[in-house]
């Protein structure tokens, strides 16, 4: 395949490694109780991330789900402001009304949006503004392969199709749809599914950034020819499950202790008089028994698609190398002030934030 | 009588209510997982995944429930339930009265709300007013284990349907899984209602009928109203206003609708001061709500009202300012002389 015309490994790889120390920075805060709510890194996302966005020039608006924090890196968030708000200070990007599954970015434009499938609607939303406003200018909706089920994604698409406009639909498939598995609940093929909308379809794999580079390439390039929207299949893997402290990765990190949490109760439950028959039971096991393997299974086999490690190889050792250190320096420095301003935080509530 | 924790009580009453009734089964997001001991119990026909579709799953409830079957749809957050509002505001409430009467709806909805835990304007709203303003609707919310069993269970056996509302922040479930309550370094001790995450359960289970308010505290210088957490932050600003010596009743709603009339009236004729305590937004809700029964059975007590003004902020201290805590509730009773 080898690497594709105005694809520079350099600043891909830059691109990654800012989005994976940022994301570890950010659980990290999360795990010392800095950051309220739920988290959802996108560890594993970033050769999709990085992919398309080299694409993307100073203006083009991107619609996000609740994996945000990548994507506007990606395009120049301010490090420290963005921590701060998924920190919940007044002092972040949103002054403290967001959080990080509304992180909103309107010098991009970028919004974020924690309710699935959202983003589809409203990249097309951002595309007609486009259309009429700024011309060449495309919208992309980055979304999960679980949100394809969502109604207003699949209408979204059909839209975007009969409208003509300049939209990039990136479906970033980690194969999960909360904690459940995706194939498990969903009917048909997803990339057949887009094709049959119209819309016109590459499929790559997501932990190959040079990959996802050229296809994103020519979908945009399209999109913003004023020949219709695309949609870009990218497989990847969420190491850190949905949100930190999913229960499935739980169950991986621990699977002794998680058992001994959850056995109990589940025989109890089992053998109560009034409930089904044996077969209700097996099958009840084997629903449980079958996620857990396949999330082992998963884990196990994807943990190998890592895009930062994939990106590393494109380069010499020395150039990757200058890389992480300029940018581990920057996402330090940005993280140390965030947390100066937070200060000591063991519990929310009235006095759990800053100013 | 035993003690269970709230999420653990709303199970066991829907566990009692699937043995007791096939036609009983449940679906949703994740509920193999979250619901798991259910899962066991009763096998994976009778509780199911479903795709992050909730318009069509949650349509999905009234068609099976109009088929013969009483499902209890699991809407993981109430906030989801706006991609699916449709299958309230235009079936769920209007296909009785489409039928004649003829075609009850026997649907629960299940679904979290609520805040104080950190997670934002739209993980943490409770739109039970909105919900109760549609005709053949009834939309309920405890704030205790034994009012969860029992109102689940009244829920599964009405014909009617009921949006069991679970608070967030009183599930063990929820903020669990929600709220990373497994990380050492956060305590939500201090926001948690003890009384509301854990408590007595009579057993054997019985449905508790809907639209009863329970009083909590007797007082005879303001009536405070709430429900769900809200309920407890009224015993905090009770204490409070006592030390004050201002006594104040507690009248728990747990049903926004059906509404108790009759104990508003009776406490608002007694003590002649009311505040509603509403984790719902002020406009178009309860508050406004409670107010106009009153004034319509010509009953009109100092009045007042604690409720949620706009976006719920995302940072601790901003999101406990905006939702209705026992300072809010002190410094407004305080206002009505």
């Amino acid at each position: 395949m080898g690497v594709p015309p105005g694809f520079d490994a350099a600043s891909a790889y830059r691109a990654m490694v800012r989005m994976r120390l940022t994301e570890e920075a950010l659980v990290q805060a999360w795990a010392d109780g800095l950051v309220p709510g739920e988290y959802h890194s996108g560890i594993g996302e970033e050769g999709i991330n990085a992919g398309v966005l080299a694409h993307l020039d100073g203006r083009d608006s991107m619609a996000l789900d609740h994996r945000n924090t990548s994507p506007l890196i990606g395009r120049g968030t301010d490090l420290t402001s963005l921590m701060l708000e998924v920190m919940g200070s007044e002092d972040g990007l949103n002054r403290g009304r967001a959080g990080h599954m509304h992180l909103m970015d309107p010098g991009i434009p970028a919004t974020a949006d924690g309710i699935v499938g959202s983003s589809g609607p409203l990249a097309v939303g951002q595309a007609i503004a486009n259309g009429r406003l700024h011309p060449g200018r495309i919208a992309v909706a980055f979304h999960g392969e679980g949100a394809m089920n969502q109604g207003m994604l699949m209408e979204s698409y059909s839209m975007a199709v009969a409208w003509n406009l300049p939209v990039l639909f990136v479906c970033k498939d980690n194969k999960w749809s909360i904690t459940t598995y995706s194939a498990e609940v969903t009917g048909g093929d997803l990339v057949e599914r887009a094709r049959s909308f119209g819309l016109a379809v590459e499929k790559v794999g997501g932990d190959r950034v040079e990959d996802v580079h050229r296809a994103a390439g020519r979908l945009i390039a399209r999109a913003r020819r004023g020949r219709g929207p695309g949609f870009l299949h990218a497989g990847c893997h969420r190491p850190g499950g949905h949100f930190e402290g999913d229960p499935i990765v739980r169950l991986l990190r621990n699977p002794r202790g998680q058992a001994e949490e959850w056995g109990p109760p589940l025989i109890q439950s089992a053998r109560t008089k009034s409930g089904g028959n044996r077969s209700d039971h097996v099958a009840a096991v084997t629903v449980l028994t079958k996620r857990g393997a396949r999330a082992a299974r998963d884990y196990a086999v994807r943990a190998r698609m890592d895009p930062v490690r994939h990106g590393r190889r494109l380069l010499e050792p020395s150039a990757a190398e200058r890389i992480e250190a300029t940018e581990r320096l920057e996402v330090e420095q940005a993280m140390t002030e965030a947390r100066a301003a937070i200060g000591p935080r063991a519990t929310f509530g009235a006095t759990g934030g800053t100013r | 009588m035993t003690v269970m924790k709230y999420g653990q009580a709303i199970d066991a009453a829907l566990g009692e209510a699937m043995a007791r009734d096939d036609r009983v089964v449940t679906w949703g997001e994740d509920v193999r997982l979250i619901h798991r001991d259910l899962l066991a119990r009763f096998g994976p026909d009778r509780v199911s995944d479903t795709s992050i579709s909730e318009s069509a799953f949650l349509y999905a409830g009234v068609g099976a429930a109009m088929g013969g079957l009483r499902p209890v749809v699991e809407i993981m957050l109430i906030d989801f339930l706006a991609v699916a509002w449709s299958a309230i505001a235009n079936a769920a409430s209007k296909y009785r009265d489409f039928s004649g009467g003829s075609w009850e709806v026997p649907l629960v909805v299940r679904a979290g709300c609520g805040g104080w835990y950190g997670d934002g304007g739209q993980h943490e709203q409770t739109l039970w007013g909105q919900l109760s303003a549609y005709p053949n609707i009834n939309v309920v919310c405890p704030s205790t284990p034994a009012d969860a069993a029992g109102l689940m269970l009244a829920a599964v056996e009405s014909d009617e349907v009921v949006v069991f509302l679970e608070h967030q922040l009183l599930s063990e479930q929820w903020m669990d899984y929600l709220a990373g309550g497994r990380r050492p370094t956060v305590s939500f001790a201090h926001l948690v209602p003890p009384d509301g995450a854990e408590g007595d359960v009579p057993l054997p289970l019985e449905p508790l009928p809907l639209g009863r308010a329970a009083l909590r505290r007797q007082g005879s210088d303001v009536v405070l109203v709430s429900l769900g957490v809200g309920a407890h932050r009224c015993l905090e600003a009770a204490q409070v206003l006592a030390e004050s010596g201002i006594e104040a009743s507690v009248l728990d709603l747990r049903s926004v609708y059906p509404l108790d009339t009759d104990a508003l009236l009776d406490q608002a004729r007694g003590t002649g001061r009311l505040v509603v305590v509403d984790e719902d937004y002020v406009r178009g809700g309860l508050s406004g709500e409670i107010a106009a029964r009153l004034l319509e059975a010509g009953v009109a007590p100092k009045y007042a009202r604690v409720a949620v003004e706009g976006t719920i902020p995302f940072a601790p201290h901003l999101e406990y300012a905006a939702l209705p805590n026992a300072e809010r509730i002190v410094t407004a009773v305080k206002a009505l002389e």
